[in-house]
């Protein structure tokens, strides 16, 4: 237990230490109205974040979540400039409808056809994006088309945070309950760490596969609305290449690409992580251009210390280190 | 077949056994591409009774495991549990209908907790349908101190060692309210302390009224637990009966089909120079303390229960893995070899155990198999000669009488024995001075079984130096000139002429008539 | 033994002639797409059976098509990169750096190829020294190279190329006979022979299809995949002058998005994603599908995002039709 906390352990560590540094020269950067700013900034990349690492524990990658988001935008847009009247409600479930379809279409292609799932979702991920094209033809939707409604909400305050930030820690609790306690949350673990084994146990790979698009699709679509609505525009392009941001946060959390270990609170700090570079950048005068460098070289580290924490050391066959090990356990 | 008796033909002597079985398989095949692993085979297990499935590797014992809990459907035949025909899709349907098995591969989940290991799939559910942690964490420290494991519910299966896993394997097979209880070699990793107490637990299974279904190889453990027998060979069911109406050898006799001793080739035995000599192998966790010679036109055994380290030896001194001491000689000289490219230049060649994972390139042609290690003899600096390859290809398998349809057939498409000849004839190929076999007839069918133990005989009257790694007596046997029996990582003998009986083998690798 | 008492039984060498595996090809039914698609087009507008129009169109895929090809070996080998786009970006930034200090063209060219060497060395050890997944590690460089150009370029650019520079990208060899198309032919050829008739090649396709077996029969698979990360790389610089030349300036977004066109390029070329099969014709003619399909929609002016959903189809379908038709007929 103490290693796999310990990983966790040192990205909240890393954290605090960049906030310290950052508060050393800029103490305005960690006053709590501001942390919150950050977290609100950070929120889509957080929510989109949770629904990749599931499908990550499965051993799959899903490369379509910003063209969903996007697609799912610019439905949501054109629906509230044609129809000002549908309220939000009605619309935060189509969005997320619509982005779970879309996942579902990942999903069945992984689990009935058996295509790798980075293929089938870089093909979606091309055909989501043209989509957007065809409904829209390309023509933009932009703040005046959209009801006041529709562009408040993301931002409407409630206890002090706005609705975004509300929906990120939604999202994060709800996907804690569900990866901790349900048959499914568990399945995700099973069929990611020992793919052989869970067929022994009747759980379906594939099955468990789709629900794992399912839900990151979802989450897409949830974002989608988020997005269009909070920066008050939606085009084709919008988000375009974040799902490698998302899937950043999912490394740097320390999900394993090989499938089965991670854990959300990892793909959290991962993600405010990110954000709080993303945010502290122009804080510190430094460019913005440095961002991307940043969040590679960070990559790099963080799977190479994951990857050297779960280096394989060999059977234990000698007596002598076997009371070794049992000794550490105990 | 002197022992041809069917179960439903004999009268029970005894008045506690009963005679309704609670699972009975009837006719049950199974095909796999270019494989019938069952063929029109049936089975019946009866409450409060022990029923042993003996069967040589490949004779389609873990097929029927398969098939009996979920994971196969089988193509024809029926299963019906308690008298009702029933059928499973899934390990879930089998596992509802009261049928859990204790399966020979890990069937574990590294990451998950050693509770829910034993629980998943199953797990207790408390408000909002939601996975109840307090209740799991109790109910599985209760199986655990059913079976005396000392094990924190908590811990990460990770953390644990091979026999801790086993334990946790047998507590989420006692985790459901099975019927019926299939164990397959459930002892093959375990100390024999451990399995006295398996034992003793099996002894509690049937006095709970369990069926049993005990799949295993050792004579001696058969004997010791089983109350009835069922023997499959080469797919097909050729007896069953009561144990009591059984000696070891008409079980061999049903087994094998023949007299065991007639299997091995004559040798003549007259090994000459020293070729290879191993110095102080140590690993940090694998084995140490290793040191033998191998002499010219010897087949040295390497005997041990599974587990013991001999093919983390084997693999050392291959390359694969790096000991952290000793020295490899070979002719006197010095090798330092720290990648099978180096062994194979060194003379010396391995054939491993995992033969779909280690041995075959399974997806490649047949000889492209063979060639791949000797791709510079039968190449222009570095460009392919394809007739060259097809020859040097023909002239090794056909050697080694492969079975095949043509030498650009994918290896995958061939049965496990050809695949192991394919295997052979590629480091034939390479012209060694050493060859290491780890477990050359495992899952094999007896004709290839049989080729292969000629091959070996005659390579080594060559002059070829043969390491043999067996679990299997009989071959360690037949085929050595001497043997090397090793136990948690250490040489524990030795044995050589008169010494050399099962007797001695297995006291070694079991450490009995040790302090433990 | 009664086995060896028969005399050995003669095995053929091959099952079916060439010609009937030919017939059965991935490639052979690629050809025919292209042929289609070649009709299609120019019954579809009468601008399209133009020579110059022809030579025109093949830009659209020569320079992926170099990266393609080294990119085919790697992921036959079980390995891919996804940082090859961002190679261009710092090998065409490191080129403009060198040009704006008055380096003439040779060593532009120099330039171009070391940095190309440079990032495939760094993710070939990465990959393979420290035994980490390819996909994560060139994500995280994919970030880390183009971040380099972004922090060197910001929204700036480098223009000031030699002017026999433009030779490369802009050049024809013979009529309408580019230099960019004889280059491309040249190293299809090479990649041709590397893969289909060298032990090199051999080898990479025993790694594909299983690696612990070819380390097991002796082939140094970490050296084996070191060499295709380089070459990888090389290819990228390769790629990164002919870019450059052709467009006249660097900018740090140079080439976005091209690792996934390439790598679609490669699947639909037939090369499983899981490593171990495929060919470089393949990848020719999918280098010319892609090429036609977008030259022929841009003719009737579809604009490039919706060609890319035929893409994404395609890439999609070519795997998914198979195996439907498998379903269907059981």
């Amino acid at each position: 237990m103490s290693l796999f906390k310990s990983r966790e352990a040192l990205l909240a560590g890393a954290i605090l230490v960049l906030l310290a540094l950052i508060a050393s020269r800029f103490p305005a950067f960690i006053a709590p109205d501001n942390l919150a700013r950050v977290f609100t900034d950070t929120s889509p990349l957080l929510i989109l974040a949770l629904g990749q690492t599931v499908v990550i524990l499965t051993r799959c990658i899903d490369l379509s979540v910003a063209a969903n988001l996007a697609l799912t935008g610019m439905v949501c847009a054109m629906l509230n400039a044609a129809m000002p009247g549908v309220p939000v409600v009605v619309i935060l479930l189509i969005a997320v409808t619509l982005g779970a379809v879309m996942g579902m279409v990942n999903g069945l292609l992984v689990w009935k056809l058996a295509i790798p799932s980075i293929v089938v979702t870089l093909g979606t991920m091309t055909i989501y994006r043209g989509t957007i094209f065809l409904i829209s033809d390309g023509a933009w939707v932009n703040a005046h088309e959209m009801s006041a409604a529709f562009t408040g909400f993301p931002r409407a305050t409630v206890l002090g945070l706005p609705m975004l930030a509300w929906f990120g820690i939604l999202a994060a609790v709800v996907m804690i309950v569900m990866i901790r306690s349900t048959p499914l949350g568990r399945a995700f673990y099973a069929v990611g760490g020992n793919p052989h084994a869970a067929v022994y146990t009747g759980i379906s790979v594939g099955r468990t596969q789709f629900w794992a698009f399912t839900l990151s699709g979802a989450l897409a679509g949830l974002c989608g609305y988020l997005w269009v609505a909070r920066y008050a525009v939606a085009y084709v392009d919008i988000a375009g290449g974040f799902e490698l941001e998302v899937v950043a946060a999912c490394v740097i959390g320390g999900i394993s690409i090989a499938g089965g270990a991670g854990t959300i609170l990892g793909t959290i700090l991962g993600a405010l992580f990110l954000g709080i570079v993303k945010n502290a950048l122009p804080v510190v005068d430094i460019s913005p251009f440095w961002q991307m460098a940043i969040s590679g070289t960070a990559i790099i580290v963080a799977v190479t210390l994951n990857t050297r924490n779960t280096k394989r050391k060999g059977r234990i066959i000698l007596r002598r280190a076997q009371e070794q090990t049992e000794g550490a356990t105990a | 077949m002197q022992l041809s008796v069917e179960s439903r033909q004999f009268d029970s002597p005894r008045s506690d056994i009963s005679d309704t079985p609670v699972l009975a398989l009837r006719d049950i095949t199974k095909t796999f591409p270019g494989v019938k692993a069952l063929d029109g085979v049936s089975l019946e297990l009866f409450p409060g009774q022990v029923t042993a499935l003996i069967g040589e590797n490949g004779a389609g014992k873990s097929t029927l495991v398969k098939t009996l809990t979920g994971i196969y459907q089988p193509d024809s035949g029926t299963i019906h549990v308690a008298g009702a025909p029933v059928t499973f899709a899934t390990a879930q349907d089998a596992s509802v209908a009261g049928i859990t098995a204790i399966h020979q591969e890990t069937v574990l989940f590294d990451e998950l907790t050693v509770a829910e290991n034993i629980f998943i799939g199953h797990a207790p559910r408390g408000r909002f349908g939601l996975i109840d942690w307090k209740a799991m964490r109790s109910r599985a420290a209760y199986i655990l101190a059913r079976i005396d494991a000392d094990l924190d519910p908590d811990t990460p299966l990770r953390d644990l060692g091979i026999a801790s896993k086993h334990l946790v394997a047998i507590a989420r097979a006692l985790s459901v309210d099975a019927r019926v209880v299939v164990m397959d070699e459930p002892t093959a990793a375990l100390s024999h302390k451990e399995i006295e107490e398996l034992y003793d637990l099996v002894d509690r299974l049937k006095a709970e009224g369990r069926a049993i279904l005990f799949i295993s190889h050792k004579f001696d453990e058969v004997f010791r637990i089983a109350d009835r027998y069922t023997v499959f060979r080469d797919g097909t069911h050729v007896g069953a009966g009561l144990m009591a109406d059984v000696t070891e050898g008409d079980l061999v006799r049903l087994m094998v089909g023949r007299d065991v001793n007639q299997i091995f080739p004559e040798r003549r035995k007259a090994p000459g120079d020293d070729v290879l000599k191993v110095v102080g192998y140590a690993h940090p966790t694998e084995f140490e303390n290793i040191n033998f010679t191998l002499r010219r036109g010897e087949i040295l055994g390497f005997y041990g229960l599974v587990g013991a380290g001999r093919s983390e030896v084997m693999q050392a001194l291959f390359g694969i893995t790096k000991p952290s001491k000793g020295v490899t000689q070979i002719d006197g000289q010095i090798k330092v070899i720290r990648s099978p490219a180096e062994a194979v230049e060194a003379g010396i060649v391995y054939v491993p155990e995992d033969r779909g994972k280690q041995g075959a390139v399974i997806g490649l042609p047949i000889f492209q198999n063979v060639t791949l290690p000797s791709l510079t003899q039968t190449s222009r600096s570095g460009f392919l000669r394809l007739s060259e390859e097809f020859a040097l290809a023909r002239e090794y398998t056909e050697r080694l009488d492969l079975r095949a349809a043509a030498l650009d057939q994918d290896v995958g498409n061939l049965s496990g024995g050809n695949q192991q000849k394919v295997v052979i004839a590629k480091w034939l190929a390479t012209k060694p001075r050493v060859i290491i076999l780890d477990e050359p007839t495992k899952g094999i069918d007896i004709g290839s079984k049989a080729a292969v133990h000629a091959f070996m005989a005659e390579l080594a009257a060559q002059g070829l130096s043969v390491i043999m790694v067996s679990s299997e007596i009989p071959e360690v046997l037949g085929m050595s000139d001497r043997v090397i029996v090793m136990r948690e990582g250490l040489i524990a003998a030795e044995l050589e002429g008169d010494d050399l009986t099962p007797e001695t083998l297995v006291r070694f690798a079991a450490g009995i008539g040790e302090s433990a | 033994m009664s086995d060896a008492s028969l005399t050995p039984r003669r095995i053929p060498d091959r099952l079916h002639s060439p010609a009937a595996r030919l017939l059965g090809s991935w490639e052979l039914l690629l050809l025919v797409v292209a042929v289609a698609i070649f009709i299609a087009n120019s019954l579809a507008s009468p601008y399209f059976l133009n020579a110059w129009n022809l030579s025109d169109a093949t830009f659209n895929f020569t320079e992926k098509a170099m990266i393609a090809f080294a990119m085919a070996l790697l992921i036959i080998a079980g390995e891919i990169d996804l940082s090859v786009a961002s190679i261009i970006a710092l090998a065409s930034t490191a080129m403009g750096a060198a040009a704006s200090v008055g380096v003439g063209t040779p060593g532009l060219i120099v330039v171009g190829l070391a940095t190309g060497l440079a990032c495939g060395a760094f993710n070939g050890a990465l990959v393979t020294r420290l035994g980490l997944p390819s996909i994560v590690v060139t994500i995280g460089t994919m970030s880390l190279f183009r971040g380099i150009s972004f922090i060197v370029l910001g929204d700036g650019a480098y223009r000031d190329y030699p002017s026999d520079f433009a030779y490369f990208g802009q050049g024809y060899v013979f009529w309408v006979i580019s230099f960019e198309f004889v280059l491309f032919a040249v190293l299809a050829v090479i990649y041709y022979v590397l893969l289909h008739r060298t032990n090199f090649g051999r080898t990479v396709y025993a790694i594909g299809n299983n690696a612990t077996a070819a380390q097991f029969s002796g082939i140094r698979v970490a050296r084996v995949k070191f060499i295709l990360f380089l070459l990888t790389g090389l290819m990228s610089g390769v790629a990164a002058i002919c870019l450059t030349s052709r467009l006249g300036s660097t900018r740090p977004s140079i080439g976005m998005g091209w690792e996934l066109e390439v790598v679609t390029m490669v699947v639909l070329g037939g090369v499983s994603i899981l490593g171990g099969a495929g060919s470089i014709p393949g990848v020719v003619i999918a280098a010319f599908v892609m090429g036609l399909v977008t030259f022929g929609l841009g003719l009737l002016n579809v604009p490039g995002i919706v060609m890319s959903i035929f893409i994404g189809l395609m890439l999609i379908g070519v795997i998914a039709l198979p195996r439907l038709w498998k379903m269907w007929r059981k």
